[in-house]
């Protein structure tokens, strides 16, 4: 425990799901965290509550990562407060949609690039300045990245970009000592997952799974805690299959 | 989990080494095998010193009466065993496939497949019977790409990967978990040997987007994150330990 003691850190997509752990584990971790959110402000309010009881450090961000501006304005309020030091980035915010390649409009498309991909990207660019020697970037990847699951063609393809980012910006900011790494869950029970919400989609869960339960974004939350630990310190260009031995 | 009980072959020198002194300091009871008695039993004294009920068991895990009663006596000792960390590793013969022979084929292949084998084999029995546990089996980053002059080394380590992620799926139901951690270059005896001149390790560690060898304690965190309730959803993954090494 403590092991992030000083740390500053920002979670995007904090509100809910699986961030929401997230940025929890990171606060009991003893860092300070930066509690993003697009729309739900309430709940955002809400882990900021939740971990300042528990005597953390946090505040929320507001941000549409949707616009094409959306990463630079939130990256813009959080070097106002954290100054020229990010300790940790999880760049978690991320959306679905489930569509039928026939059925997958240009707007979803674009849209699901733009907050899945896009925008880690950019997000990446615009705080290098704060991202120091020791400093690491953590994204959200999933099994859709590299296994077909459902009808996710345009989301799967958002996750692919995401685990070529983690290789390459692993081999380009290794030198300056700052590690990118990755969690990939398979199906999580948050609200965004529709495979959770019907018999049918848990069967076909725990199907694919050798751990026959459904997971929940806690079982998710501890793997981000040690990548952005000093734990590991010597782990970078991973992807983290937390999908409890999907497709295997 | 609280002081488990945690058995490690190849446990005298190097990564094994480091594992069970990052164990022990997690006041786990730790076990180290290994042939060579004297070295073990000093290794031991210095495990009680951090405050471990450490053992050690001469064992050669080529021979299956060795890997059998390695088990059992950790049994024995301290009835159960929660993660065992199969180690226990040689480098073999450098050299081209023209050069290489049957007898050099399983001076490698026995240490580093059927020991692997041996060892699980029994360790599952074990863990089985108490319903709950965690296995990780060392292999190397040669276990997922290629290396001129090294193709019996990397066809070991290939073939642990492969039997990591079979037999996650099969004890899955038992309550075990079963992974795998790929270390890079790794500053060890092992390494000096393989590399042989001061050149060829040069030329690995320019392949470190981190831009130097590891240690056996950077390896040793990521095994005990690995074997620890924080990975309880991470089964048949292979978690790479190397400085950015399989990224570039």
């Amino acid at each position: 425990m403590n092991k992030l003691n000083g740390k500053t850190a920002l979670v995007t997509g904090a509100s809910r799901g699986i961030g929401r752990a997230i940025a929890l584990a990171l606060a009991q971790g003893g860092a300070q965290v930066l509690v993003h959110y697009n729309s739900n402000e309430k709940e955002a309010d809400a882990v900021v509550a939740e971990i300042r009881k528990d005597g953390g450090k946090a505040q929320k961000v507001g941000a549409d990562l949707r616009k094409p501006d959306g990463a630079h304005t939130l990256a813009k309020q959080v070097r106002a407060i954290v100054g020229d030091r990010l300790d940790i980035l999880v760049a978690n915010a991320g959306i679905s949609k489930s569509a039928t390649i026939e059925d997958t409009t240009v707007e979803d498309f674009d849209n699901l690039f733009a907050v899945n991909a896009r925008a880690p990207f950019f997000l990446v660019q615009q705080l290098l300045p704060a991202l120091c020697k020791g400093s690491n970037i953590i994204f959200t990847s999933s099994l859709a990245a590299r296994a077909s699951v459902g009808t996710l063609y345009a989301y799967a393809a958002t996750k692919g970009a995401v685990d070529t980012l983690v290789t390459h910006f692993a081999a380009a900011l290794g030198p300056r000592g700052i590690r990118v790494n990755a969690v990939a869950p398979g199906v999580v029970e948050t609200e965004m997952s529709n495979f959770t919400k019907t018999e049918a989609g848990r069967e076909v869960t725990l199907g694919m799974q050798a751990l026959k339960r459904m997971a929940q974004p806690d079982d998710i939350a501890p793997v981000v805690a040690f990548l952005a630990s000093d734990d590991a310190r010597w782990v970078t260009g991973e992807s983290i299959h937390v999908d409890g031995g999907s497709k295997l | 989990m609280n002081n488990p009980v945690v058995l490690i072959t190849g446990g005298l020198t190097g990564i094994g080494r480091a594992a069970a002194v990052a164990f022990a300091r997690k006041g786990a009871k730790v076990v180290v095998a290994g042939r060579r008695d004297e070295v073990g039993k000093a290794l031991v004294k210095e495990l009680r010193s951090l405050g471990s009920e450490a053992e050690f068991i001469n064992a050669d895990v080529r021979k299956e009466d060795d890997v059998r009663a390695m088990v059992d006596k950790t049994v024995a000792r301290f009835g159960r065993l929660d993660v065992a960390v199969n180690n226990a590793a040689t480098e073999g013969d450098r050299g081209l496939i023209t050069d290489q022979t049957p007898e050099s084929f399983a001076a490698t292949f026995e240490t580093n497949v059927l020991g692997v084998v041996l060892s699980m084999k029994h360790e599952v029995r074990a863990m089985q019977a108490q319903g709950s546990g965690s296995i990780i089996n060392i292999s190397s980053t040669y276990g997922h790409e290629g290396a001129a002059g090294a193709s019996l080394y990397v066809g070991a380590k290939h073939a642990v990967e492969g039997i990591t992620k079979s037999v996650a799926l099969e004890v899955a139901k038992s309550g075990i978990r079963v992974n795998a951690v790929a270390p890079g270059p790794t500053d060890t005896g092992m390494l000096t040997r393989f590399t042989e001149t001061a050149e060829n390790k040069a030329v690995l560690m320019r392949q470190v987007p981190l831009g130097r060898l590891g240690l056996s304690e950077e390896v040793a965190d990521g095994i005990v994150f690995i074997g620890s309730d924080e990975a309880r959803f991470i089964t048949g993954h292979v978690l790479n330990v190397d400085g950015g090494h399989s990224a570039n």
